[in-house]
């Protein structure tokens, strides 16, 4: 089961609405997976030199404030940090890798859940329409948005199983599906450096993309590679700082539906989710094609 | 003709309007806000108009029985699924499984089908305005899949009795599907396919698919293989 969907802003005027637009989307999807949900926003890209990155704690008085010091002191870098729910998007200065090797030392039970220029993950366990308000979406403007309902069927129901899955470089993905040869594909980034958080197919498939998108590779160029080295079955659609797309296995029997009009592109498991945005009755709809690759946004 | 407003109903309220066969009832309806809805009109068994104006979601039409269906936008998967009798008409694309197990009726299809498009159908007629994706009239057992434009991998794999007329490009064929003499028996059908659909192509321009009929018994000369 488990749901995704996906919305990308061709006309700019819609920024303010990205959030109210995409609520109903994700809501409508709670049937396909009401054990948990995450959204990816893509906002308020932070200047050169500096990195976000998105950070969760199960314990919901953790004190960020405490962390913050810490890290600003050891680090000697600039910090800003904004706390939304268990959630906290911190700004810096410093490096990446020197920021997460840091946490992952002094606090290994903060979840890394994103890093790049402009991503924002958030997800939790509950329903997604809880899940949504939680995090003060509703009112958020963005370019794009990706998320995810889920209905764990292999794994546990936890905040860390959610989707979205990002390891890095702005990128993340959702998965409809099931992976057959992530054991090996986790093997092989491993060797290549690329550290994971979870057991799950779907993180390997993130981590691929990023491996191949840090190696200069185009996100359509990643998207090509995966289909010929990811095996199983699969609809993923991801997200980078300027891009969208969509991909589906040379079998195609996760389903997915699109649409477009002149003023946004918009991905779903089911039609009904997409049936609520503005202009959804006029939009050009179809089903993607297997092993095609669909991408907005990005050249 | 009585308006149905899905929003208000609920697909169950508006079924069961549809389902009422008393003698009252409204021989056309008009159903308003589909949202995209999993199982309109399903289950319909009695003469009757019903036009959908908005995008459907899966399984709509299943099961239907001599009713009139016609939805004006897309439609998702296992449209038609099952069908028995009547005719369904979509005017944009539908998703995969189209006409799946279909006894009896016609599908028209203006847009593209996607994958898998009369799957194991057992009689229906379908006719697709566009293109159909991979795998489609697999196992098909009886009727004709009409396709206007492309046809993707696997045409008919394991086909049994359907026909398949295709006027554009087979991507490839499945086990066991050939290419055959399309003959005047076939243009006639053929004929009378594109004109009940309104569709409009030329009947010479097609050519006719069906079974090699190789799959159908047990080969002894493969008993080594099991």
């Amino acid at each position: 089961m488990c749901g995704i969907v996906g919305l990308y802003l061709k006309n700019v005027e819609l920024q303010a609405q990205l959030g109210s637009m995409f609520k109903p989307m994700l809501i409508e999807m709670s049937s396909r997976g009401p054990d948990s949900a995450g959204v990816a926003i893509y906002r308020n890209p932070v200047e050169a030199g500096q990195t976000k990155i998105s950070l969760a704690h199960d314990d919901s008085g953790f004190l960020w404030e405490t962390l913050e010091t810490n890290l600003a002191a050891s680090l000697n870098c600039e910090l800003a940090t904004s706390k939304v729910a268990n959630h906290c998007i911190l700004v810096t200065d410093a490096a990446e890798t020197e920021v997460i090797s840091w946490l992952q030392t002094n606090y290994p039970e903060v979840r890394i859940v994103g890093s790049g220029k402009s991503i924002e993950i958030f997800k939790e366990v509950g329903p997604p329409e809880k899940v949504y308000e939680q995090f003060e979406l509703e009112h958020a403007s963005g370019t794009h948005m990706i998320g995810h309902t889920r209905m764990a069927t292999e794994s546990a129901v936890t905040t860390a199983g959610s989707h979205p899955f990002a390891t890095g470089a702005d990128l993340c993905l959702v998965h409809n599906g099931s992976l057959s040869n992530h054991n090996i594909l986790r093997n092989n980034l491993e060797r290549e450096g690329i550290k994971f958080q979870t057991e799950n197919d779907t993180e390997v498939a993130g981590a691929y993309m990023t491996w191949k998108i840090r190696s200069g590779a185009t996100l359509r160029q990643a998207l090509e590679d995966g289909i010929k080295e990811i095996d199983g079955f699969y609809t993923f659609c991801i997200g980078t700082q300027d891009g969208f797309a969509v991909v589906r296995d040379p079998i195609a029997c996760k389903h997915a539906v699109m649409a477009e009009t002149d003023d946004w592109v918009a991905m779903a498991t089911e039609f009904r989710a997409i049936a609520h945005l503005p202009g959804s009755e006029q939009a050009r709809i179809w089903e993607p094609e297997p092993s095609t690759i669909y991408v907005w946004g990005e050249q | 003709m009585d308006m149905l407003d899905l929003k208000e109903l609920g697909v169950r309220g508006v079924n069961s309007v549809l389902h009422d066969l008393s003698k009252s009832r409204a021989k056309s309806y008009q159903i308003n806000n589909p949202m995209g809805q999993h199982s309109i009109a399903c289950g319909l068994d009695a003469t009757m108009q019903v036009k959908i104006e908005g995008h459907v979601g899966f399984y709509c039409g299943g099961m239907n029985q001599h009713a009139e269906i016609k939805v004006n936008g897309h439609a998702g998967v296992g449209l038609a699924e099952n069908m028995m009798s009547g005719r369904i008409h979509v005017s944009g694309n539908a998703s995969e499984s189209a006409g799946a197990t279909a006894h009896g009726g016609l599908l028209v299809i203006e847009g593209d089908a996607s994958s898998r498009c009369g799957i194991s159908m057992k009689g229906v007629d379908i006719v697709v305005g566009g293109s159909v994706g991979h795998m489609s009239a697999f196992m098909a057992q009886s009727g004709c899949l009409v396709i206007c434009g492309d046809a993707g991998d696997a045409l008919g794999d394991s086909i049994y009795e359907a026909i398949i007329f295709v006027r554009g490009k087979v991507a490839s064929l499945g086990a066991d599907c050939i290419e055959k003499e399309m003959r005047p028996e076939h243009q006639t059908k053929l004929k009378e396919l594109l004109e009940a659909s309104s569709l409009q192509a030329d009947s010479t321009e097609f050519r006719r698919y069906g079974s090699a009929r190789t799959l159908y018994n047990f080969d002894v000369d493969n008993a080594d293989a099991y």
